[in-house]
C-alpha cells in the first residue's frame, strides 16, 4: 500500500488486502539494507489470519522515499508516524536485526500503543565489525557479501530452501544490491551507535518475545543475555538450524513464534 | 555470489539444493514420485494454497526432487531461483509467456536453434507475438529493431550452429537502455563455461536435455531468474508490477522483490500451461549436474583436439569454432569463454552433400541423431534435420550451408574419435572421387552418342 509520511512517499506491504476495521494490527520492520519482502513468509500469513498487516519499507529503503533516518530512535519515531498515517492505533511489532532494535525502541518509547514486540535476530548492543562498516562506507559489494555469508548458516547456503526452487544466497545478495547508495552504511552505523538499548528495555511494558537463531553469528543468542535480563516480561525462543536470516532459514518456526507472540482477536 | 567465502561451483554442483533426506537420511536426492502432499489440517492447506507459507501442494507446481534441481541450477548460475520444465522448449515458452503478450514484440538473434526459431517465427505470431530477427554479432541491430511494444531481447550464448558468441555485456546494455530484459539460451555453454548473469543477462534458460543432464537420457529444461532486472522501473511489465486477478490481486514485484519474475512464472505459467518436469527426470538431470565440471572440461579438451585435427585435414573446407583465429568472434570468445567454446561445432566438408552423407554413414563411434550434449559423440546434418523448416535465405542468415556437418564431441578416448573421423573423411573423399570418375566416364560415353539418363553428378546442394 502506498501512503505518505511527512509528505514523502511510503510503502507498506499489506498482504494485498485492505485493512478491516476492528482487526488488530501487526507491523513488521526489516533489517539493514533490506525491505519489507524479507517478511514475505510471515506477513502474508498474518494478513490472512485476522490482522491488518503493515510490513514497512523504512525511508530510503524499498519503495519508501526520503533519506534513511540515521538513528534507531529516528527510525522508531518514523514507524509510529507511519502507523498514524495508516490509521493504526495499538499494534504488535516485529523487527529483524536492525529492525529488532527499532521494535525495541518503539516498545520503549510508545508503551501505551504496543501490544507485543517480537525481536528477531536481536542483540543489544549490536556491535558491527569495522571490516563490514568500512566496506559498506566504501560502497563495496564486499559488504553485501559479508552480510550474506555471515547471515546464513553454511547449511542454508548449501541449500534446501524451504521455498521450493529458490536459492537463498542469490535472493539475499540481489535484495542487498537493490539498496540505495549509502543506505547499508547508514543502517549498520545506526546499529553500531545504538547505545541505550538496555535503558529502553527497562521501559518496555508489553511482553517481549526474542526469536534467536542458535547458529546466528551476527547476533548470537549470548549477545542478547543482558537484554533478556533488562526486559520485564520476556520469552526467548531459540531456533535450531538457524542463522541470522531467520525468516528465510526457518520461515515456519518464525511464523509460529510470531503467532504465539501477537495477541489475537477474540 | 561467487568469490571469496562463497561455496564454490564444484561443491554447489554436488550439494546445492539438497540436504540428506530428513525422513530417511538418504544421501542421494530421493525421487519423490508423488503427485501431491498431505495437508496437516485445513489451515495448513489454505495457507499453502494462498502462498502464506512455503511448501508443496501438487507436483505440477513444485516437487521436492525437482526443487533440488531448480535450486542447484539457480545456484550454479548465480540467480535467485529457477523452474524446471518439461523440455528446453517449454522453458523458453515459459520465459516468454510470463512477460510478453498479444500485441507485443521480441527482438531475437537470427542464429537460433531451429525449434526456437519455429516458436518465434511461426507459432507465437498466432498468439499475437511478433519477432524481429537480427544478426547476433551486431548489438546495434538489436537496438534498431526495438519498438515501443518490444518486451524482450533474446539470443543464444553460442549461436546454433554458427557459434556466434553473443556479446552479452553489449547486448544487455542495449536491452537495459530500452528498459528491456535480456533472455539467453545458455544450453551450449552451461554455467561451467559462462555465467550470463555475471555479464548482464537477466534471464537464462537451458535445454537440460543437453549438457546439464549430459547422458542423453531425459528431456528437460530449466528457466533461471537472475533477479537483476527492475521490472517496476521499466514500467512495461504489468504481469509483474500490477495486481494479478488470478492470484488474489498479488503484485509480484511487491511480494517477491528480486524474485518477481520466477514467482509469476511458477504461480501462473507452471500452474496454467503445466509443462512441468517429472521428479524422475529431475533425478536423472541431477546426476548429470553433479559431474558438470568434469564432463565439460573433458568435452572441451576433446573438442579442441578434434577442431585441430579437422582444421588441418585436406577433406575439410572450413571449421567453425571461436577458438580458431579466423573465427569472427575469436577475441570476444577469449574474453567471455576462456574455459572453452563448448563441444558442439560445425565444419564444411569438401565435396558437398554427397560427401556429407558418406561421411556421416561411415562413422562408427559417432552416432547420427538429433541431439547434442550427450556423453557420447554425435553427428548431424542440420540442413536436413534441425533446421529443415528454414528456407535457403533463413539458413544462410543462420550461418548454415547445405554441406554443413555438426558434431557434438563426447567423452570417449580422443584417439578413437580422431580415428573414426579420419576414416570417415577418407571414405567421403573416395566416394566423391569415384562419383566424379563415373561422371567423367559417362560424360565421355554420352559424347560418343550413348544415351545415359540421370547418371551425371548430382548438384552438391540438391
Ligand atoms: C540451443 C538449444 N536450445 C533449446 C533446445 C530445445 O530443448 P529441448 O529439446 O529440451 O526442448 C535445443 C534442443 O536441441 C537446443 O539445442
Amino acid at each position: 500500500m502506498k501512503f505518505e509520511v511527512d509528505g514523502l512517499a511510503a510503502y507498506a506491504y499489506t498482504g494485498s488486502r485492505p485493512f478491516a476495521p476492528g482487526q488488530p494490527a501487526a507491523v513488521f520492520v526489516h533489517g539493514g539494507g533490506l525491505d519489507h519482502s524479507v517478511w514475505i513468509h510471515q506477513s502474508r500469513y498474518f494478513a490472512h489470519h485476522g490482522f491488518n498487516v503493515a510490513a514497512l519499507d523504512l525511508p530510503g529503503h524499498g519503495r519508501s522515499a526520503g533519506a534513511p533516518p540515521d538513528t534507531i530512535t529516528g527510525m522508531a519515531h518514523w514507524v509510529m508516524r507511519a502507523a498514524d498515517a495508516l490509521g493504526i492505533g495499538r499494534l504488535s511489532v516485529a523487527g529483524h536485526s536492525m529492525g529488532s532494535l527499532v521494535a525495541l525502541e518503539v516498545a520503549g518509547l510508545y508503551p501505551d500503543r504496543i501490544e507485543a514486540a517480537a525481536l528477531v535476530g536481536c542483540a543489544v548492543p549490536m556491535a558491527v565489525t569495522s571490516a563490514l562498516l568500512d566496506a559498506a562506507k566504501a560502497g563495496s559489494h564486499a559488504a553485501f557479501d559479508m552480510i550474506t555469508l555471515w547471515g546464513h548458516r553454511m547449511d542454508a547456503q548449501l541449500g534446501g530452501n524451504p521455498a521450493p526452487g529458490m536459492w537463498m544466497t542469490g535472493g539475499a545478495v540481489r535484495l542487498l544490491e537493490r539498496s540505495g547508495p549509502g543506505v547499508l552504511h547508514n543502517d549498520l552505523n545506526a546499529c553500531n551507535e545504538y547505545r541505550h538499548g538496555l535503558d529502553t528495555a527497562a521501559k518496555v511494558a508489553c511482553p517481549a518475545h526474542l526469536v534467536l537463531g542458535r547458529e546466528d553469528v551476527m547476533a548470537p543468542p549470548r549477545a542478547a543475555r543482558d537484554l533478556v535480563t533488562a526486559l520485564r516480561v520476556v520469552r526467548v525462543i531459540e531456533l535450531a538450524d538457524c542463522g541470522h536470516m531467520l525468516m528465510a532459514e526457518q520461515p515456519d518456526a518464525v511464523r509460529d513464534a510470531l503467532a504465539a507472540a501477537f495477541p489475537r482477536p477474540g | 555470489m561467487s568469490g571469496p567465502g562463497y561455496i564454490k561451483f564444484d561443491t554447489l554442483s554436488l550439494h546445492a539444493g539438497q540436504k540428506p533426506d530428513p525422513a530417511t537420511g538418504a544421501r542421494a536426492t530421493p525421487i519423490y514420485q508423488t503427485t501431491s502432499y498431505v495437508f496437516r489440517d485445513s489451515d495448513h492447506a489454505a495457507a499453502l494454497f494462498n502462498a502464506e507459507r512455503p511448501g508443496h501442494v501438487y507436483s505440477r507446481i513444485t516437487n521436492p526432487t525437482t526443487a533440488v534441481l531448480e535450486e542447484r541450477v539457480a545456484a550454479l548460475e548465480g540467480g535467485v531461483g529457477a523452474i524446471a520444465t518439461a523440455s528446453g522448449q517449454a522453458a523458453m515458452h515459459l520465459a516468454i509467456a510470463t512477460i510478453v503478450g498479444a500485441g507485443e514484440h521480441i527482438v531475437a538473434s537470427s542464429a537460433l536453434y531451429g525449434g526456437s526459431h519455429n516458436l518465434l517465427s511461426y507459432t507465437l505470431p498466432r498468439f499475437g507475438i511478433e519477432t524481429t530477427f537480427v544478426d547476433p554479432r551486431d548489438p546495434a541491430a538489436f537496438r534498431a529493431a526495438i519498438r515501443p511494444e518490444t518486451r524482450l531481447v533474446f539470443s543464444e550464448t553460442l549461436g546454433n550452429p554458427g557459434l556466434d558468441v553473443l556479446d552479452v555485456p553489449a547486448v544487455a546494455e542495449v536491452a537495459h537502455a530500452a528498459g528491456l530484459p535480456l533472455l539467453v539460451d545458455s544450453t551450449f555453454t552451461t554455467p561451467y563455461l559462462m555465467r550470463p548473469f555475471d555479464h548482464g543477462a537477466d534471464l537464462v534458460f537451458h535445454s537440460a536435455t543437453k549438457f546439464l543432464g549430459g547422458h542423453g537420457v531425459a528431456i528437460g529444461g530449466v528457466l533461471v531468474d537472475g533477479g537483476t532486472f527492475d521490472w517496476d522501473a521499466s514500467g512495461r511489465f504489468p504481469t509483474l508490477s500490477a495486481p494479478y486477478a488470478g492470484f488474489h490481486d498479488l503484485v509480484f514485484t511487491e511480494e517477491y522483490g528480486p524474485a518477481a519474475f520466477i514467482m509469476r512464472a511458477r504461480k501462473e505459467g507452471a500452474r496454467d500451461f503445466g509443462a512441468c518436469m517429472s521428479p524422475t527426470t529431475a533425478f536423472h538431470i541431477l546426476q548429470g549436474v553433479e559431474t558438470l565440471s568434469l564432463r565439460m572440461e573433458r568435452h572441451v579438451a576433446n573438442t579442441r583436439k578434434v577442431v585441430e585435427f579437422l582444421d588441418g585435414h585436406d577433406a575439410v573446407a572450413s571449421v567453425v569454432y571461436p577458438e580458431l583465429p579466423d573465427h569472427p568472434d575469436h577475441e570476444l570468445a577469449k574474453k567471455l569463454l576462456p574455459r572453452g567454446c563448448g563441444a558442439v561445432f560445425s565444419f564444411e566438408l569438401e565435396g558437398g552433400r554427397d560427401a556429407g552423407r558418406t561421411f556421416i554413414e561411415s562413422l562408427r563411434v559417432f552416432s547420427h541423431l538429433a541431439n547434442v550434449g550427450d556423453a557420447k559423440s554425435l553427428v548431424i546434418h542440420p540442413a536436413s534435420t534441425t533446421h529443415h523448416r528454414m528456407d535457403a535465405e533463413a539458413l544462410a542468415r543462420a550461418g548454415i550451408s547445405e554441406g554443413t556437418v555438426r558434431l557434438s564431441i563426447g567423452l570417449e578416448d580422443i584417439d578413437d574419435l580422431l580415428g573414426d573421423l579420419g576414416r570417415a573423411l577418407h571414405l567421403s573423399q573416395r566416394a566423391v572421387k569415384r562419383r566424379a570418375d563415373t561422371a567423367r566416364h559417362t560424360g565421355a560415353k554420352r559424347d560418343a552418342g550413348v544415351a545415359q539418363k540421370e547418371a551425371g553428378p548430382r548438384r552438391a546442394a540438391s
